[in-house]
């Protein structure tokens, strides 16, 4: 039996029939892998949930111990589990803290549902480990030979020298709550930057979960907090919402900054009225993705959210065989 | 090119002056030379490249990339040398730096047509996509830096803590990289001397008038002329070449050649400063005539025919050689009309004096005079010099009092910089009757006149009042009637309406007005369009 006959697009999400459990599914069911913990993959009222234990805690704090499940099972990364027919275990997917791939295997065949993944380094999380598959679903939210994300830390080094060059004004810095905004902290830290990072209210319950699992962040401070002029020169970090809106008028002369893979093209930043666009990206860029669908030889793939049109015409030219899944619920913006 | 091509982004994304002028003094302070100056070129726009051919560059990406992988791309990101500047894929173990400013420079200006290919392939593989960008919007011409060569010239003036109008008066004289003028401004060398170059001289500018300032003011030491309403320039004609200098120095000659061709033709050493405008029916035409001739780099015969330009001279700056500058108004002004008398200059004439005994004479001239093409009054104390800048107490723009309309706010974006987190930029519209009753019809857009706290204001009412959204604008309820005042209304066939306003402007803030008490189209029309 091929794997694309046991694991099944319906229109509550993936569907692993052995096991009888769906994969981040977009309705609520009663049994439900998450892959992690972002609002389109993680969503409230589900029965049963199994997820890594990060991914757990990230769900109770963000949609509240009521909603996050009726029961939860956590699974280490690696450790293996029979659900039904089939063999169900996690690989770390490298994309935001406790995020994972659901590996299954029924009868010598294997699949591999990525959720969302990334290759490059990331200081927050564990990194991506390809695991060789019969079938390999992937996103394909950068799916474009345009999208060649750069080295993360030469985009910190860009907003460290725009600090200095401006130290009177504040920059605020756009980034999601969850994996982005700690990656940005991380690698700030990582350049050598040891100064107070302000936050917007928003940020600071996940930057506490990332601390309590023991990531590092450094010195946090909230910035409603600050004393007049102690933002002058600082870097505080708000959701992409925020940084252009009222609350951003409370900072001295801001340069509005926005960190996300979508800032390598100009008329996406420039529609953000964004000053200084940060290219910094959780997701797999368009190399990346390639690598990875070849590096795990599956002879099918499925593309989930994004473009699917250019990776399906690429992987062709490698005789891959992809299909667009096209489930319908899945954001692109944002936690780009 | 890397710190160009960091400049070139940082400034992209920018729209306040004082970070962009920060920028460049950084960036200025950083480059080598002759780097700078070729940057320094293209930023002014003095840097003359042959113009590679776009299918160069399209044809270059696409032998590296798949054609429909390349579509795709050019599709989502729309802009041919930023597709190509990030779907590059470079070979393997490209280990050649990127190339500097001026070795891109100067290769563009050497390299045979057979040669570029294979030039600009070894750039892009040695380059980051940013400098990739900026190599490829030099090739093609399309270099928008978000800075004009003024901006520059104040930042280089700030480095040397002088006027920018300093260098502004040598500046013509000058040639890219521009060694001298950075050997000056950092104090290794004196200024340069511009000699017989045909250079712009920084103008004389007047100060608004305010009714309360009259009666200071004796009539006997003034003297009035028509503001005319086309665009201030500068005539120079030297051994050295001619000139057409728009107000902020930039070259425009090239748009008005029959400008060139007459200020040519009078064989003299001078300079002069006057209105550029179409001439219709042997009256000057109102603005929107010339806004046809300013958006043509080089013009057609046909718009030549049916636009042709001339210029009304207002002053004199050198006559014969001579500076004639320091004298006074009134001695320059016969020097004018002498050389007008004498040289007979095709395509120019006098803007005339208007004689009166008092001002509230002169006002209601001001007032009586309708014509689109008169902006209002200028008033010039005889005595005074020709000084560059806005000189206190010496010329005095005298405008007509702005006409006004009460329109309906219709929708709603946010601004830019400062003003990013605000709805600022404001879309309002006059009544007139359709098909199912009254409707609203667009007839502008306005973006300041206000106060920071009437922005405060209709930030917060756009807000709640919002009914619908495309994109990052608002629709909102039509029920906030405007005070639009405006200096001019013109027929336009780009707008709906069939207007256009010039300068429009929110002068208050009606609140206290039911929309339904706002203005009609048809009224407007007759108001202002009769003619
Ligand atoms: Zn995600
Ligand atoms: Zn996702």
């Amino acid at each position: 039996m091929k794997a694309t006959e046991w694991l099944v697009p319906r229109a509550e999400g993936l569907y692993c029939a052995p096991g009888d459990f769906f994969i981040d599914p977009l309705v609520p069911v009663p049994r439900a892998v998450i892959t992690h913990g972002h609002a389109d993959h993680a969503r409230p009222d589900h029965g049963a949930v199994l997820a890594t234990e990060e991914t757990l805690a990230i769900m109770r704090l963000r949609l509240g111990e009521d909603r996050a499940g009726a029961t939860q099972q956590p699974l280490r990364y690696g450790e293996e589990l029979t659900v039904g027919g089939v063999r169900l275990r996690l690989e770390p997917a490298g994309h935001v803290l406790g995020s994972a791939q659901a590996v299954m295997e029924r009868a010598g065949t294997r699949a591999v549902v990525s959720g969302d993944y990334k290759r490059a380094p990331d200081p927050t999380c564990r990194a991506f480990a390809p695991v060789p598959c019969d079938l390999f679903v992937t996103e394909a939210t950068f799916a474009l030979p345009v999208f060649r994300h750069p080295d993360p830390l030469r985009e910190i080094d860009k907003l460290l020298r725009d600090v200095k060059l401006f130290p009177d004004r504040t920059h605020v810095v756009g980034c999601y709550a969850l994996g982005k905004c700690q990656r940005l902290i991380a690698l700030l830290r990582q350049a050598g930057y040891d100064g107070p990072v302000w936050l917007h209210g928003a940020l600071r319950p996940l930057c506490g979960l990332y601390e309590r699992f023991g990531v590092a962040l450094g010195d946090l401070r909230p910035a409603t907090e600050a004393a007049k002029g102690e933002l002058c020169g600082g870097i505080v970090l708000a959701p992409p919402g925020a940084i252009a809106d009222r609350w951003a008028r409370r900072l001295a002369d801001p340069v509005v900054c926005l960190a996300s893979g979508w800032m390598q093209v100009r008329q996406r930043a420039k529609s953000r009225g964004v000053e200084l666009p940060l290219i910094i990206s959780d997701h797999a860029d368009w190399d990346a993705l390639l690598t990875t669908c070849r590096e795990v030889g599956a002879e099918d793939i499925w593309v989930t959210h994004g473009r699917e049109d250019a990776l399906i015409h690429a992987l062709a030219g490698f005789g891959i065989r992809g299909r667009a899944l096209r489930l319908i619920g899945y954001e692109e913006d944002e936690t780009a | 090119m890397r710190l160009f091509s960091a400049l070139l982004e940082r400034l992209a994304f920018t729209p306040a002056r004082t970070v962009k002028l920060a920028l460049l003094r950084a960036y200025f302070a950083e480059a080598p030379d002759p780097d700078r100056g070729y940057a320094l070129a293209a930023i002014a726009g003095t840097l003359v490249l042959p113009a590679a051919r776009r299918s160069l560059i399209r044809d270059i990406a696409t032998a590296r990339v798949d054609p429909v992988l390349f579509e795709l791309s050019y599709d989502y990101v729309g802009d041919l040398a930023e597709t190509v500047a990030l779907i590059w894929p470079v070979r393997e173990a490209a280990v050649e730096e990127p190339p500097s400013v001026s070795l891109v420079v100067e290769t563009l200006r050497a390299a045979t047509k057979s040669e570029m290919p294979g030039i600009v392939e070894r750039w892009l593989d040695a380059s980051a996509p940013s400098v990739r960008y900026a190599i490829l919007k030099l090739m093609t011409g399309g270099l928008r830096v978000g800075a004009s060569g003024r901006l520059a010239k104040t930042a280089l003036a700030e480095i040397a803590g002088i006027a920018p109008d300093e260098i502004e008066e040598i500046w013509h004289g000058l040639e890219p990289p521009y060694r001298p003028l950075f050997d000056w401004i950092e104090g290794r060398e004196s200024r340069p001397d511009p000699a017989g170059a045909p250079v712009f001289r920084p103008p004389m500018l007047a100060h608004p008038l305010e009714d309360a300032d009259l009666a200071a003011l004796d009539p006997e030491d003034w003297r009035a002329e028509w503001k005319w309403d086309g665009i201030r320039v500068q005539l120079v004609r030297t051994a050295g070449g001619v000139r057409l200098y728009s107000r902020t120095a930039e070259n425009i000659g090239a748009a008005f050649p029959e400008i060139l061709d007459a200020l040519d033709a009078t064989g003299e050493a001078v300079a002069l400063d006057g209105e550029l405008l179409v001439l219709r029916d042997g009256e000057a035409a109102p603005f929107a005539e010339l806004q046809q001739r300013l958006n043509r780099k080089t013009p057609t015969g046909a718009m030549m025919a049916r636009f042709p330009a001339f210029v009304r001279l207002y002053d004199i700056l050198f006559d014969n050689g001579e500076d004639v500058r320091g004298l006074a108004f009134d001695v320059r002004r016969k020097r004018l009309e002498a050389w007008v008398e004498r040289v007979r200059p095709e395509r120019m004439d006098l803007s005339r004096l208007i004689p009166f005994a008092d001002f509230s004479e002169l006002a209601a001239l001001r007032e009586a005079a309708r014509a689109a093409s008169i902006e209002g009054l200028m008033l010039k104390r005889g005595a005074s010099a020709y000084l560059p800048g806005r000189p206190r107490g010496m010329w005095w723009k005298w405008k007509r009092a702005p006409l006004t309309v009460d329109a309906v706010l219709m929708y709603a974006q946010r601004g830019h910089g400062k003003r990013s987190s605000y709805y600022s930029d404001f879309t309002f519209g006059l009544w007139r009757e359709g098909e199912d009753g009254p409707e609203l019809v667009p007839i502008g857009k306005a973006y300041f006149g206000f106060t920071d706290e009437e922005l405060r204001f209709l930030d917060r009412w756009v807000r709640h009042h919002t009914i619908g959204r495309f994109g990052p604008v608002r629709e909102v309820e039509k029920a906030l009637v405007l005070e639009i005042a405006f200096d001019a209304a013109q027929r336009s066939t780009r707008h709906k309406s069939g207007i256009a306003l010039r300068f429009p402007r929110i002068a208050r803030i009606r609140a206290d007005k039911p929309a339904h008490e706002a203005d009609g189209l048809d009224a407007f029309v007759k108001a202002y369009l009769a003619h």
